[in-house]
């Protein structure tokens, strides 16, 4: 049984038509992180069902420890949206909701390779030269 | 949340995460996460509910530095 309602599986396809080049969701979970993680496990899974340009990769939080320090993953359940390229865009818990909107967007951009911020704001972002982490919280609903 | 996602993408330097506030309470509590969205950049500085492209901006070159601020 997916997530996925079909009727916004059908929205979900529409909007996933998009995406221009692959983008691949890296997903880390773990045994123990059962209460959100298999939600969060079945949920990806379904999204990546539906659109061939999407792809599911899962580590276990653990196990996999070369990809925890590569991806710079600390809590569970963790996602990574990138294409050959990793860019520093993270979901740390089950993105539903609000987050699965972002989640879309991000895969959006990604697959694009270009955001849709103002040329003003990219010209700005350049001289950006200094580490900078930005932690959003936010909630589903 | 797109405002971060976008600037991680657009600069090698940004990194974004997005956070589910109730699974994560202790990480939530420790920034004193009473209302969402709430952005933390660099653990020190707040940018406090949804604002305007413009104004998430100048929060992140803030926390670029004196310098970036010159430049602009």
């Amino acid at each position: 049984m997916g997530l996925i309602r079909d009727e916004d599986a059908a929205e979900i396809r529409e909007r996933l038509k998009e995406m221009v080049s692959p983008v691949k969701l890296v997903h880390f979970t773990q045994e123990l992180n059962i209460e959100y993680g298999r939600q969060t496990r079945q949920l990806l899974e379904d999204l990546a069902a539906l659109c061939d340009k999407l792809s599911l990769e899962i580590y276990d939080f653990l196990l996999d420890k070369e990809k925890v320090a590569e991806y710079g993953v600390d809590k569970v359940p963790a996602t990574a949206v990138r294409n050959g390229k990793d860019y520093g865009i993270r979901f740390y818990g089950i993105p539903a909701g609000y987050e699965f909107a972002a989640l879309l967007d991000a895969i959006i951009e990604v697959s694009q390779g270009t955001s849709g911020l103002s040329a003003r704001t990219k010209e700005k972002l350049s001289h950006v030269t200094q580490p900078i982490h930005l932690q959003v919280f936010v909630t589903p609903t | 949340m797109r405002l971060a996602h976008s600037m991680a993408l657009e600069n090698d330097n940004i990194r974004a995460d997005c956070i589910e506030a109730t699974e994560f309470p202790d990480l939530s509590t420790h920034y004193q996460v009473y209302a969402v969205p709430r952005t933390i950049i660099n653990d020190t500085g707040v940018i406090e509910g949804s604002v305007p492209e413009e104004r998430f901006l100048e929060s992140v070159l803030r926390a670029n530095g004196p310098k970036a601020n010159d430049e602009r």
